[in-house]
C-alpha cells in the first residue's frame, strides 16, 4: 500500500513538473530563436522593398524623381501624386495594350486547358496503342525551348496573316502551354477512383458524357491551379509577343518600347509597369492556394 | 444505349475513335507549333542569312556547320554563352540554397503563412515588370537608387564623409595633396602655433556655423592652430589671419612627432580653432588629414558593365527563391517527424540533424528545384533585356537573348538565329532524357 501510495506520489510529481519544464523549454526555445524572427523579418522587408519602391516611383511627378529617392514620400507624404496615372490612362496606349493583353491572356487560358483536359482524359482513362509513346512525347514536349518555334512560326505567320494579331498570339501560348498542361491533368486525373468511372459507363454513359459530368468537375482543382499558371505566363510573357506583333500589342512590350529613354519616360514606365503587374497579383493573391497546389503537382511527384 | 463493356468486344474500337476525338485537338497544335518548328529550326540552322526556304530548295544557301562555327567566333555571342555559364553556376545553387534556408527557418514559425506569401510574390510579377523594379533599385545615385542609398547609410556608420571636397594651401609652407593630407613644413614646438591657410574652396562647402577666424595663442604644454579660409574680397595677406576670414569647422587636424610618427589627432571648432594638448620638447609637425577631403559615398554602377549580370542575377534570385522555399517546405513536411525528434533525443545537435538527416532526405526535392532552375536559367531573356540599359545590353548579354537579337533584332540572320536556338535546345537535352527515363521507370 505504501508503495503503491509512494508510486502514486511519484507520478503525480511527474506529472506536475512536466508541464512546468515544458513551459520553460518553451520560454527558453522562444528566446533561442528570437535572432531567427529577426532576420526573417529582416529579409520580408527587403522582398517587399522592390515592390513597393516602383509603386512609390510611380507615385513621383518627373520632377520630384529627379531630385528625391521614393522613400522620400515616406517622410514627405506631400509628394504623392496620382497625375502619371492619370496620364498614362488618358494620354497612352497603355489601355489598349492592357485590353490587348488581357485578350490574349484570357484566350492563352482556357484553350490550352480545355485541349488539355481533353487529350489527359484521354491518356489516363482510354486505353488505346501507342498511348505511353504519345505521352512520352508530350512530356519530351515539356522542355523544348519556344526559341525553337520562333523563326518559323514567324515566317508561318505571314503567310497565314496571323503575324500581329491576338489570335496568332493565344495559338502560340496555347502550344508552348499545352505539354505541361496535358502532363498535369493526365496526372491528376489518373487519380480519379477506377470505380467511379467504370460504374458511369457501364450506365451507359458516352465518353464525352464522362468526360463532362464527372471528370471535369472531379479535375476543378487541377484546373484551377493550371488556369492560374497559364493566366499568368500569358500575361507576363515579353518575347512571343516582341516576335509575333508589331502593333497589336501587349502591355509589356508597350513599355518595352520606352525603356530606352528610361530616365525620362520614368513616369510612363513606373505607373505603366505598375498597372501591368495590379491584376496577375491580383489573381496571385485570391488564388494563392491553387497557384502552390499546381506548382507542387508540376515539380514534385 | 450500349453499354460499353470494360474490356473487348465492339467498345474497343469505339473507344479508340473516342480517344482519337479527344487527341485530335491537342496533336494538331502540337504538331503545328512544335514539331515541325522544331524540324524546321534544325534544318534552318544549316542555312544562310535566311534559312532554309522551301521554294528555293535543299540545295539554296547551304552552309554547313558556319553558323555553329558563328557561335564560338564572334564575339558578343562569346560573351552571350560566357554570361549564360555564369548564369548557370550561380543561379541554379543561389535559388537552392536560399529556398533552402527559407524553409527550414520558417518552419517553426507562427507567422510563416504572411512570409511565405511575401517572398513567393514576385513569382506572380512578370520578369520583365521585374527588370523595371531593379533598374529603379539599382540607379547609380545614392539620392535615388535604394540599393546605393543602403550601402551609403551603411558606410556613413563607419566613416563620415570629410568637411571639405576639395581646397589648396594658401601658401608654399603647407605642402601635400588632398589624397595625403597636407603638411606645414615649419616644425613646431609645445607652446608654438600652427596656421594652416587653405584656398580654392568651393564656397558651398564652408558650413552656415563658420565664425570669424581665430587667432591662435602660444599656451605653455599644448600646440594651438587654426584652420581658415585665407582669402577675403579684395585680397589680403595670404598666410595671416585676418578681420572677415572665416575659420574652418569640422576639419581633421593631425599632429606627428619629430620621427614623422601621427601622435594626435583633433577636429577643428566653428573659429577653425584646435589644440593639441600635453606636448612636451620641439620638431612636432602639424597638418590636415586626408579624411578631411574623404569623398561623400558615390554610388556603386550596378548597371555598368562590370557588375550588370550579377545585378540582372540578384533580381532574378528575388524573384524565384519563393519558388524554392514553396517546393522545398513542402518536401519538409512530408519528411516524418519522428526521425528528426529521435536524432534530437540521442544529442544531435540542430546542425547535425540539418546536415545529416534533413538534407539528405531532401535530396530529391532540391535536386527538382534545381534541375527546374537549370531550365528556366538558360532561357532568361526577359529580366535581361529590361534591367541592362542600352549601354550594357550586350555586357548583360545571354544566349536566348542573342537568338532574339540575331533573328528579329536588326540582324534578321534565321540561319545563325536558328542555330542559336538548337544550341539552347541541346543544352536542356539531358533534361528531356531524365524525364522520359523517370516516366518510363513509373510505368
Amino acid at each position: 500500500m505504501a508503495t503503491l501510495e509512494a508510486e502514486a506520489g511519484v507520478a503525480a510529481a511527474v506529472v506536475i513538473r512536466d508541464p512546468s519544464d515544458r513551459v520553460s523549454a518553451k520560454v527558453l526555445r522562444a528566446i533561442a530563436r528570437a535572432p531567427v524572427h529577426v532576420f526573417l523579418m529582416f529579409v520580408a522587408l527587403l522582398w517587399l522593398m522592390p515592390t513597393l519602391g516602383l509603386f512609390l516611383t510611380s507615385l513621383l511627378s518627373p520632377g520630384d524623381f529627379a531630385a528625391n529617392g521614393w522613400w522620400k514620400i515616406i517622410s514627405k507624404p506631400h509628394l504623392a501624386t496620382w497625375a502619371n496615372y492619370g496620364n498614362v490612362w488618358h494620354n497612352t496606349d497603355i489601355p489598349t495594350a492592357i485590353r490587348i493583353t488581357a485578350e490574349i491572356a484570357i484566350g492563352g487560358t482556357f484553350l490550352p486547358i480545355i485541349i488539355a483536359a481533353l487529350a489527359g482524359y484521354a491518356f489516363a482513362w482510354v486505353e488505346f496503342p501507342g498511348r505511353d509513346w504519345l505521352f512520352v512525347a508530350v512530356i519530351a514536349m515539356l522542355v523544348v525551348p519556344l526559341q525553337m518555334a520562333l523563326i518559323p512560326i514567324f515566317s508561318l505567320y505571314n503567310h497565314l496573316h496571323l503575324y500581329d494579331t491576338i489570335l496568332g498570339l493565344v495559338l502560340f501560348h496555347t502550344a508552348f502551354g499545352l505539354p505541361f498542361a496535358i502532363f498535369l491533368l493526365r496526372n491528376f486525373f489518373i487519380g480519379i477512383p477506377r470505380d467511379i468511372l467504370e460504374s458511369a459507363r457501364i450506365d451507359g454513359a458516352s465518353e464525352l458524357r464522362i468526360f463532362l459530368k464527372l471528370i471535369l468537375p472531379l479535375g476543378l482543382p487541377a484546373i484551377a491551379s493550371l488556369a492560374i499558371f497559364q493566366f499568368l505566363w500569358t500575361w507576363n510573357d515579353l518575347l512571343v509577343a516582341l516576335v509575333m506583333a508589331r502593333n497589336t500589342v501587349p502591355i509589356t512590350v508597350d513599355i518595352f518600347s520606352q525603356l530606352r529613354q528610361f530616365g525620362s519616360n520614368i513616369d510612363i514606365i513606373a505607373p505603366a509597369s505598375f498597372l501591368s503587374m495590379i491584376i496577375p497579383l491580383s489573381v496571385f493573391f485570391a488564388f494563392q492556394r491553387y497557384f502552390v497546389q499546381g506548382l507542387l503537382a508540376g515539380s514534385v511527384k | 444505349m450500349l453499354a460499353a463493356p470494360p474490356a473487348g468486344g465492339p467498345g474497343v474500337l469505339r473507344r479508340h475513335a473516342v480517344a482519337l476525338g479527344f487527341l485530335v485537338p491537342a496533336a494538331v497544335v502540337l504538331s503545328l507549333w512544335i514539331v515541325y518548328p522544331t524540324i524546321y529550326t534544325i534544318v534552318s540552322s544549316f542555312y544562310g542569312k535566311d534559312g532554309f526556304s522551301y521554294g528555293k530548295g535543299f540545295g539554296h544557301g547551304f552552309v554547313g556547320i558556319d553558323n555553329y562555327k558563328s557561335i564560338f567566333t564572334t564575339s558578343i555571342l562569346v560573351t552571350a554563352i560566357k554570361n549564360s555559364a555564369i548564369w548557370i553556376l550561380v543561379a541554379p545553387a543561389t535559388v537552392t540554397a536560399i529556398g533552402l534556408v527559407f524553409a527550414v527557418l520558417t518552419e517553426r514559425i507562427r507567422w510563416a503563412v504572411a512570409f511565405k506569401s511575401i517572398v513567393f510574390m514576385p513569382m506572380a510579377i512578370s520578369l520583365f515588370a521585374t527588370g523595371v523594379i531593379w533598374h529603379v533599385m539599382y540607379i547609380k545615385d545614392p539620392s535615388q537608387g535604394a540599393v546605393n542609398a543602403g550601402i551609403g547609410a551603411v558606410k556613413s556608420w563607419f566613416t563620415t564623409p570629410g568637411a571639405l571636397s576639395s581646397a589648396s594651401p594658401s601658401t608654399p609652407a603647407l605642402t601635400g595633396s588632398a589624397d595625403k593630407g597636407y603638411v606645414l613644413h615649419k616644425t613646431v614646438a609645445a607652446g608654438g602655433i600652427a596656421e594652416l591657410g587653405l584656398t580654392a574652396i568651393p564656397p558651398t562647402d564652408v558650413p552656415a556655423s563658420a565664425k570669424q577666424a581665430a587667432t591662435p595663442q602660444p599656451k605653455p604644454g599644448a600646440i594651438d592652430g587654426v584652420v581658415w579660409r585665407d582669402f577675403k574680397p579684395g585680397g589680403g595677406t595670404p598666410g595671416k589671419v585676418e578681420q572677415g576670414e572665416l575659420g574652418l569647422p569640422g576639419v581633421v587636424v593631425e599632429l606627428f612627432d619629430p620621427s614623422g610618427k601621427k601622435v594626435q589627432s583633433a577636429t577643428t571648432g566653428a573659429d577653425g580653432s584646435f589644440e593639441f594638448s600635453g606636448v612636451k620638447g620641439a620638431g612636432y609637425k602639424t597638418g590636415i588629414g586626408a579624411a578631411t577631403f574623404a569623398k561623400p559615398f558615390a554610388g556603386v554602377s550596378w548597371l555598368g558593365s562590370r557588375l550588370i549580370t550579377p545585378s540582372i542575377i540578384i533580381a532574378y534570385i528575388w524573384v524565384w527563391a519563393g519558388f524554392a522555399m514553396v517546393v522545398i517546405g513542402a518536401g519538409l513536411a512530408a519528411i516524418s517527424r519522428e526521425v528528426l525528434e529521435a536524432a534530437r533525443t540521442d544529442g544531435a545537435t540542430e546542425w547535425q540533424v540539418f546536415r545529416r538527416i534533413t538534407v539528405p532526405m531532401l535530396a530529391p526535392v532540391l535536386s527538382v528545384v534545381f534541375i527546374t532552375m537549370l531550365i528556366n536559367v538558360l532561357k532568361v531573356f526577359d529580366i535581361v533585356v529590361s534591367i541592362a540599359p542600352g549601354s550594357t545590353q550586350s555586357d548583360a548579354s545571354v544566349i536566348a537573348v542573342q537568338m532574339w537579337r540575331q533573328s528579329f533584332g536588326g540582324v534578321n540572320d534565321f540561319g545563325l538565329g536558328s542555330a542559336i536556338a538548337v544550341f539552347l535546345f541541346i543544352l536542356v537535352v539531358p533534361v528531356l532524357l531524365l524525364n522520359v527515363r523517370r516516366f518510363r521507370r513509373e510505368v
